[in-house]
């Protein structure tokens, strides 16, 4: 069925490249987090410490003061068994929530699925930036793909002038009404049509859009307020997708690392307080995860990939602080020289799924997983 | 209009065994004849290679790009834009569907890229040969664990994908037969890989570890004896389920698509007899490629086939950046460039699994539509591209154009292209709309060159555009 204004809405942010657990929610009291990391380690005096044990890495400062609001949950550890730790794979395996075989459908493809079977809303779904996320995917269920900037998102964008751009969009319209018999020509014309329609849906969000927030000028901040204005103009849009990279710090970890999360701090920060500001946030969260983290020593110059991670809910029903445990950084407890997950994926999804989006995530994630306590 | 006939055989020839071509192009091709240019085109070697040297100069990091997307996608995007031997690529293309080998695992472009060159040397040669050098392809065994294979322990992942993906398809074959298969194939395996810090990534080499072999009597496909991988393939290669599979995958990528090869075991072909043709080719000629191609190139079911065959990714982006020219150079930019089949849902050198992508009407989603239509469209617009100003100065030698003669002539240079009659109506329509195009007087040649490229915008934009 088409969404209202609280339906509950999840955006996803995913951190592409595998992000580095331990500068990022840093065990600065456990001696060996300084021990494995003579080149990469972020002095004392610079962490942003949320409690006795653990701190933010200093650019994180925006979402310290989220956590501080209690609206950020740190889920600890999070991960899957036998880690291939290989970009593409392991990014499916988040996406299809498939470890052992290959998947094809994307969960949030399921999603979307189960929130309008019938496809009367084909905005239901909404991805920023150029890629197909595997997470969105599954046959015959709509995604808006918003390559570029939202105010240009539609078919042949480049004919800008306006009373040649309506005449031509008609024309398309007409050339892809559907033809019956040819099995291939109709799919055809469906896509496209479906297309169209959401483009002239989502045209009118950055037109209905007015805000006093200031956005940083960086990609992420750019793809956030594309879906703070499509959330603001009430389209009935629930799932939000976009990503931010690339945190693949082999080398040069720092200042890189620094730079990607004040990136993704200040953006969010801005796409928080927009939506606050417009009585709007309430039904939001937010999913923040990579698709593994990073090896407990460093190399030298970075760190290389590793397998647990942690994974970031945020959003004003959020219940913040810590769920799950910090993995062991004893020697004897890691596996491959890597954090060793001890809180499964597809729980935290399960959670979302069950708790936040009403779903029976059973069938959506495969299986019966342990849920972490975020959300009521 | 026996030679627009030409044109438009030539043109579907050229969109098939290459990448399309221009109207220049096309013209000199049909001077040389039909016959000739399928000869010419199975014949790569006559051709000159690609000035890798040029790709070097601009793009040093595609030389061996190890881990680092998007270099090797820029390599073979390189050679794709500026091969003269377009048979060649697409041979490599359609292997590479077969064969699917992906980055996500193996995690090393310059061996893929490696494969990808097996592909081109070998690809049109012997079959039989092809499937053994594939069985010794680093990047092939890793990928699908054979040097997990051992005498002591069998791994049966390449041995059953061999079976059912590179062969003979499901149905053709027993679970013992894979079992078999896998045992025969104990002992392939590669080097022990030299760690790849800090150094970076060094060549894989094939190794053959008879001690790890299981050299026992083994049964497959109801022969006897005590095989080895070699003789498991000379075994495939007989059985008439290879020749019709190897048959219908050719059949799938160059003359019309097919269902998906899972169907494959349950849903017959379209044209059982264009199966057949292939297949017996395939034998009597003892496995040659070539052979096979040279009968389908030449057979009426291929020409009569026109558009029934939806672009891939590397066919749309490939193809529109050889029409318009302009992106011969691997300029700064070319990483982007190289990155736009994966939006649009195939991401070279990584498909999504063995079993390689889902073609056909599967490549059209609502997020690849757009994206294949916008980025058509954004460069056959562009009048200040060569290709597309080589169409403008052809339209421009008629003169004055009609609605008319806008309409088909765009389509024609863009082609042919073929459109149904609503479609081509409603391209008339918005042509009457702005009446006669003329490039008399400077402001005229704007406006007319502005026209056509909205034209040619809204053609590519078609859904009849979407096949070759």
């Amino acid at each position: 069925m088409a969404g209202t204004q609280k339906d509950p809405v999840l955006v996803v942010l995913q951190l592409s490249g595998g992000n580095d657990y331990l500068n990022t929610v840093i065990p600065y009291n456990n001696p060996l987090y300084r021990d494995n990391r003579p080149t990469v380690g972020i002095p004392d005096d610079q962490i942003l410490h949320l409690d006795n044990n653990y701190g933010f890495h200093p650019a994180m400062a925006p979402l310290k003061k989220i956590w501080d609001e209690g609206k950020l949950a740190i889920m600890h550890g999070v991960g899957y068994a036998n880690s291939p730790r290989s970009h593409f794979r392991s990014m499916d395996i988040w996406h299809t929530c498939e470890p052992d075989k290959v998947g094809t459908e994307g969960w949030l493809g399921r999603v979307a699925r189960e929130f309008d079977p019938r496809k009367e809303n084909v905005i239901t779904t909404v991805s920023f930036g150029p890629s197909l996320f595997r997470a969105l995917s599954v046959q015959g269920v709509p995604v808006a793909c918003v390559a570029g900037p939202l105010e240009r998102y539609g078919f042949l964008p480049t004919i800008q002038e306006q009373t040649q751009r309506l005449k031509v969009l008609d024309r398309f319209a007409r050339m892809y009404s559907p033809m019956v018999g040819s099995g291939v020509m109709e799919y055809l014309g469906t896509t496209g049509l479906d297309s169209l329609k959401g483009a002239d849906i989502l045209k009118v969000a950055p037109q209905k859009y007015a805000s006093t927030v200031k956005y940083p000028d960086t990609p992420i901040a750019r793809k956030l307020r594309g879906v703070a204005q499509v959330h603001l103009a009430d389209l009935g849009s629930r799932i939000f997708y976009c990503d931010h990279g690339s945190f693949d710090t082999h080398a040069s970890q720092n200042p890189g690392h620094g730079n990607l999360w004040t990136a993704v701090s200040e953006g969010l920060d801005a796409f928080m307080t927009d939506l606050q500001q417009h009585d709007h946030a309430d039904n939001v969260i937010v999913l923040l995860f990579s698709e593994f983290g990073r090896r407990v020593h460093d190399n030298g110059s970075g760190t290389d990939h590793g397998a647990a991670g942690p994974v970031f809910v945020l959003g004003e029903k959020v219940k913040g602080g810590h769920y799950g445990d910090y993995p062991s950084l004893k020697a004897e407890d890691l596996v491959q020289g890597d954090l060793n997950p001890n809180m499964d994926f597809r729980g935290v999804y399960s959670t979302i799924l069950e708790k936040w989006l009403k779903l029976d995530p059973k069938p959506i994630v495969g299986g019966t997983f342990e849920q972490p306590a975020f959300l009521n | 209009m026996a030679y627009q006939d030409d044109i438009a055989l030539m043109s579907h020839l050229m969109r098939r065994a290459g990448f399309g071509a221009g109207r220049d192009e096309l013209e000199a091709r049909v001077a040389k004849g039909y016959e000739a240019t399928v000869e010419e085109l199975l014949h790569p070697e006559t051709q000159p290679p690609v000035d890798a040297y040029t790709l070097m100069r601009y793009q040093p990091a595609a030389l061996l790009p190890g881990g680092q997307p998007p270099m090797g996608n820029v390599n073979w995007m390189f050679y794709l834009v500026n091969t003269k031997r377009p048979l060649e690529e697409k041979i490599a293309l359609f292997w590479h569907h077969v064969f699917a080998t992906g980055n996500a695992k193996v995690d090393n472009y310059d061996q893929l890229l490696e494969q990808i060159k097996l592909f081109r040397d070998m690809g049109m040669g012997n079959y039989r040969d092809l499937m053994v050098e594939l069985a010794k392809n680093p990047s092939m065994i890793f990928w699908l664990d054979n040097n997990e294979n051992h005498g002591n322990a069998v791994n049966e992942n390449w041995g059953r994908e061999l079976l059912e993906l590179f062969s003979m398809g499901v149905g053709n074959y027993t679970e013992k037969d894979v079992r078999e298969a896998s045992r025969a194939f104990t002992g392939w395996t590669f080097e022990t890989k030299i760690p790849r810090l800090p150094y970076g990534r060094f060549p894989w080499k094939f190794e053959y570890r008879p001690e790890d072999h299981d050299d026992g009597e083994k049964e497959f496909l109801g022969h006897r004896g005590r095989f080895n991988g070699e003789d498991i393939i000379n075994i495939i290669v007989q059985q008439p389920a290879c020749a019709r599979f190897v048959a219908r995958h050719l059949y799938n990528f160059f003359v019309a698509d097919e269902p998906q090869v899972p169907a494959w075991s349950i849903e017959a072909p379209r044209d059982p007899q264009a199966i057949d043709v292939l297949a017996t080719t395939f034998r009597q000629s003892n496995y040659d490629i070539r052979s096979v191609l040279r009968v389908m190139f030449n057979a009426d079911f291929f020409k009569n086939a026109r558009f029934q065959h939806m672009k891939s990714p590397a066919e749309v982006v490939v193809g529109t950046l050889r029409l318009v020219g302009n992106y011969e150079i691997p300029r700064p930019g070319y990483g982007e460039l190289s990155m736009q089949p994966s939006y649009m849902g195939q991401d070279l050198l990584n498909p999504p699994s063995v079993e390689g992508w889902h073609t056909g009407k599967e490549w059209i989603n609502s997020g690849s539509l757009m994206a294949r239509i916008n980025f058509v469209a954004e460069l056959i617009g562009d009048p200040s591209l060569p290709g597309v100003r080589a169409i403008i100065n052809r339209l421009k030698a008629k003169g004055t154009l009609s609605p008319e003669q806008l309409v088909d002539g765009c389509l024609d240079l863009l082609g042919p292209v073929e459109v149904g009659a609503e479609t081509r109506q409603e391209l008339l329509d918005q042509a009457k709309e702005w009446g006669p195009i003329s490039w008399d007087g400077e402001t005229k040649a704007q406006t007319a060159d502005q026209r056509v490229g909205e034209m040619l915008q809204l053609i590519v934009a078609t859904r009849e555009y979407q096949f070759a």
